[in-house]
C-alpha cells in the first residue's frame, strides 16, 4: 500500500527517533494530534518505524488507551475503583447511560457522548467520581448531580 | 531572599484541584491585591496534603491554621479576617465530632502521623526546584557521589532493611546489590509509575507533591549499580504529575543535578519519561520492559530476573515511585535512622491511601506495623454515624480481606499474608456492613478477567470460570459445590500463573470465603444476598439502586 503523508506523525517520530522502541510514544502523540489511529497512519508509522504492521496493530489493541474509531466530542470517564464502587458509582453509571440511551463503553447516534467505564481515576478522596474529557474531575456524585454535569455538556 | 510574613499553602494535588481549588486560588488573589497584600502574603501551591475529602485545603503559616472546603466567597472574609487582623476564620477550621482544631498540628489525622515518604508533600512549591533544595533536597545525592563509595551506598540502603513499596516487598539493596554485580557497561534503572491498583493513588501524590524526591533516589540508585540512565513509566491517566515530573526533570538538568557529570564527578545520569498506555499488567516488572521496548505488555517469564536482562537485555533495576522517595533519607541520614520507625523485619513507613467507608479519606503515612485499628480509628476517625466496620481491603485485585476480628494486626510484610491477604501498594478500602464481600470479589475478579493480557491459560481461562460461578452465586444460582471449585480452581490458578497478576488474582475470593464464607452460603442457600447488594431471583434491579442510594 502506497502510504500518504502525515506531518503530525513525522514530528513525533522525529521527536522520539525512527526506531522500534519508539512505537507507543509515537502512537501516543499521533492520536494527540488526530484524535483517533486510522488505518492509513498505523501503515504510514509501520513503515517508518520498521515494524510489521500486524505488530503495531498488536500494540494498539493491546492498550485501552489508543482508539482505532474517531471519538465521541465528549467522553464521560466513570470511575469504578473500588472506593467509588463502594459508594455507589454503579448507581452514577445508570444514570448517565439512561439518560444518554445508551450502555456502557457505547457512543451516542449522534457521536456527541461516550460513557466508559475507567478503573480509578486516583480521586478516592471525591468518590464517586466522572471526568469529562479527560480533564474536568467532578467528584462527590448522587445521580442526579451526574446529569445535571453532563446537562452543561449538552 | 523575600521575606514574607505569612505563607499561604494551597493544595494543588489532582483532587483539591478537582474540587474547585483554582478558582479560590484566583479569588484569594485578587482579594490581597485589593488589600495590597501581595508583598507580605506569600502563596505557595503544594501537592497534596493528605486529607482529599475535605479539600480544597489552605494552611497558613507560620500558626499552620488549617482550612478546609475552601470556596472563592471565602477568600474576602480570610484576607480581612485572618491576613489583617489576625483571627483565623474559625467556621472553615477542621472540624471533627463537634470539636474544632485550629492548626494542623492538633488535628488527629496529621499529628497521628509519621512523614518520611512525604516529608515536602503539601509543603513545597513541587515546580520548584529550589524550595526542594532548601529543603535538604539533594543533599544526599551529593553525599553518594562525593564522599561514598558504590559499595558504600548499597551496604547503607542493605542496612536500612528497606523494602520495596510496590507490593511484593523484596529488600532493596539486595535487588541493588545483585544488579551491581552484573559485568554490563550499559545498565538501567527504571521508576515503575504505572500505579494501576484501584483505589491506590499514593504513587500519583508523591509524584505530584515531591518529584525531585524520586529523581534523586533513582539518580542515587543509578550511582550505586553503574547505571547511566533511568526511566519513569509512568500511567498516561496522570496527566498532572506528567507534567510535574517533566518540569523537575529540565530544572535538575539546568541545575547540573542530571545529565553529564553531576556536580563536577565524573557520574553521569539522566532521567527519560515513557507514558504507559491503559494496561494494567503492566504494572508487572516484565510486562513493564517490553511495554518500554515499545510492545505488547505480555510479562516474560522469569528467570532471567530483570537484574541479569531487563530492558534492551541490559541489567535493570526496577523501583516503585515510594521505595525511590525513601532513599534520599537512608542516605542522608543513615540506616539506624531509617530503623527507628516500623518493625524489625520491616523498617520504615508506609503510605496508604485510605477510601472507602471512613470518615476522613486521603493519604496516610504511617510506620509500618501501626495496627489497622490505629489507622481507620484514630487517624480516619472511624465508620460515619451509624454504621460499624466490617472489613478494610489491602491489596487492590491482588490483596483480600481483613474482617473486624482481626483489627488490631500490626500492618507489615510479615502479618498481612498470615491473614491471607498482602500489603500490597497500599491501597486501603474500608466496608461497612451495606458491603457484600461476594459482590466485592466479583469486582476485583472483574477486573482481573478484563486486565489479564491473555499470554497464558490459567489466568485468561481460570478467572473467567471463577467470574462465571460467582454470577451464577451472586444471581442465586449457586451450589455449595461452587465454593469447592471456587477454592481448586483459584489454588490452581495461584500455583500456575505466568506472572503475578495471575498468582494472585485469586485472592480476593479465597479471603472473602476464609472470613465470610456465611456470606456465600446465604446467597446459595437462602436466596438472600445479606447487604442487599447482589440482586437476586426474583428481586428487582431497582432495589439494588435504591440501596446503593441509602447507603
Amino acid at each position: 500500500m502506497e502510504a500518504k503523508n502525515f506531518p503530525a506523525v513525522d514530528m513525533e517520530i522525529r521527536k522520539w527517533g525512527a526506531k522500534p522502541e519508539s512505537l507507543i510514544q509515537v502512537l501516543h502523540g499521533t492520536q494527540e494530534a488526530l484524535g483517533y489511529l486510522p488505518k492509513e497512519v498505523l501503515v504510514y508509522i509501520s513503515e517508518k518505524l520498521n515494524i510489521p504492521l500486524s505488530k503495531v496493530y498488536g500494540v494498539v489493541t493491546f492498550y485501552n488507551f489508543f482508539k482505532l474509531t474517531k471519538d465521541a466530542d465528549h467522553v464521560i470517564m466513570t470511575c469504578m475503583g473500588t472506593a467509588c464502587y463502594v459508594k455507589g458509582g454503579e448507581a452514577v453509571l445508570n444514570a448517565l447511560c439512561e439518560k444518554l440511551g445508551i450502555k456502557p463503553n457505547e457512543i451516542t447516534k449522534d457521536g456527541k457522548f461516550a460513557v466508559r467505564i475507567v478503573r480509578c481515576l486516583g480521586c478516592c478522596g471525591l468518590a464517586p467520581a466522572i471526568a469529562v474529557d479527560g480533564k474536568d474531575i467532578y467528584g462527590k456524585l448522587t445521580p442526579e448531580k451526574a446529569i445535571e454535569i453532563l446537562e452543561r455538556y449538552m | 531572599m523575600k521575606i514574607y510574613r505569612i505563607h499561604a499553602l494551597i493544595c494543588a494535588g489532582a483532587q483539591c484541584l478537582a474540587a474547585g481549588g483554582n478558582g479560590f486560588e484566583d479569588a484569594l488573589k485578587e482579594e490581597l491585591k485589593k488589600h495590597d497584600l501581595t508583598e507580605e502574603v506569600n502563596i505557595v501551591e503544594t501537592g497534596c496534603m493528605g486529607s482529599c475529602q475535605l479539600g480544597p485545603l489552605m494552611v497558613v503559616y507560620p500558626e499552620g491554621v488549617i482550612y478546609t472546603k475552601v470556596k472563592p466567597d471565602d477568600a474576602k472574609e480570610i484576607v480581612e479576617e485572618h491576613f489583617l487582623k489576625g483571627r483565623p476564620v474559625k467556621r472553615l477550621l477542621w472540624k471533627q465530632e463537634e470539636k474544632q482544631f485550629p492548626t494542623l498540628n492538633d488535628v488527629p489525622f496529621f499529628a497521628k502521623q509519621t512523614k518520611i515518604v512525604l516529608r515536602n508533600c503539601g509543603i513545597i512549591n513541587p515546580e520548584d526546584i529550589t524550595e526542594y533544595i532548601a529543603q535538604g533536597g539533594y543533599e544526599a545525592l551529593a553525599k553518594a557521589i562525593t564522599e561514598m563509595t558504590r559499595e558504600d551506598v548499597i551496604k547503607v540502603v542493605k542496612d536500612s532493611g528497606l523494602r520495596g513499596r510496590g507490593g511484593a516487598g523484596f529488600p532493596t539493596g539486595l535487588k541493588w546489590e545483585l544488579a551491581y554485580k552484573q559485568n554490563s557497561d550499559t545498565k538501567y534503572i527504571i521508576c515503575n509509575a504505572d500505579e494501576g491498583d484501584p483505589g491506590a493513588y499514593m504513587d500519583r501524590s508523591v509524584l505530584e507533591g515531591d518529584p525531585h524526591s524520586v529523581l534523586e533516589g533513582m539518580a542515587i540508585a543509578g550511582y550505586a549499580v553503574g547505571a547511566q540512565k533511568g526511566y519513569i513509566y509512568i500511567r498516561a491517566e496522570y496527566p498532572l504529575a506528567i507534567k510535574r515530573l517533566e518540569i523537575a526533570i529540565k530544572q535538575a538538568r539546568a541545575s547540573g543535578l542530571l545529565g553529564k557529570n553531576i556536580l563536577g564527578t565524573n557520574f553521569s545520569f539522566d532521567i527519560e519519561l515513557r507514558m504507559g498506555a491503559g494496561a494494567f499488567v503492566c504494572g508487572e516488572e516484565t510486562a513493564l520492559i517490553n511495554s518500554i521496548e515499545g510492545k505488547r505488555g505480555e510479562p516474560r517469564k522469569k528467570p532471567p530476573f530483570p537484574v541479569e536482562k531487563g530492558v534492551f537485555g541490559k541489567p535493570t533495576v526496577i523501583n516503585n515511585v515510594e521505595t525511590l522517595a525513601n532513599i534520599p533519607v537512608i542516605i542522608e541520614k543513615g540506616a539506624s535512622f531509617f530503623r527507628k520507625f516500623g518493625t524489625e523485619k520491616s523498617p520504615g513507613t508506609k503510605v496508604f491511601a485510605l477510601a472507602g467507608k471512613v470518615n476522613i479519606t486521603g493519604l496516610v503515612e504511617v510506620p509500618l506495623g501501626t495496627s489497622l485499628r490505629t489507622i481507620v480509628f484514630d487517624i480516619g476517625g472511624g465508620i460515619p454515624e451509624g454504621h460499624t466496620f466490617k472489613a478494610a481491603q489491602t491489596g487492590g485485585p491482588s490483596g483480600g480481606v481483613i474482617p473486624a476480628e482481626h483489627l488490631d494486626v500490626p500492618m507489615d510484610y510479615e502479618n498481612l499474608p498470615q491473614l491471607g491477604t498482602i500489603m500490597g501498594s497500599g491501597g486501603l478500602i474500608i466496608m461497612d456492613e451495606t458491603s457484600c464481600m461476594v459482590d466485592v470479589a466479583k469486582f476485583f475478579l472483574k477486573f482481573t478477567v478484563d486486565e489479564s493480557c491473555g499470554k497464558c491459560t490459567p489466568c485468561r481461562e481460570g478467572t473467567r470460570q471463577m467470574l462465571n460461578i460467582l454470577e451464577k452465586i451472586t444471581t442465586g444460582n449457586g451450589t455449595m459445590e461452587d465454593l469447592d471449585r471456587l477454592e481448586r480452581l483459584g489454588n490452581i490458578i495461584k500455583l500456575t500463573s505466568l506472572c503475578g497478576l495471575g498468582q494472585t488474582a485469586p485472592n480476593p475470593v479465597l479471603s472473602t470465603l476464609r472470613y465470610f464464607r456465611d456470606e456465600y452460603i446465604a446467597h446459595i442457600k437462602d436466596k438472600r444476598c445479606p447487604s442487599n447488594v447482589c440482586s437476586m431471583k426474583g428481586e428487582k434491579n431497582e432495589r439494588k439502586v435504591l440501596n446503593r442510594r441509602l447507603a
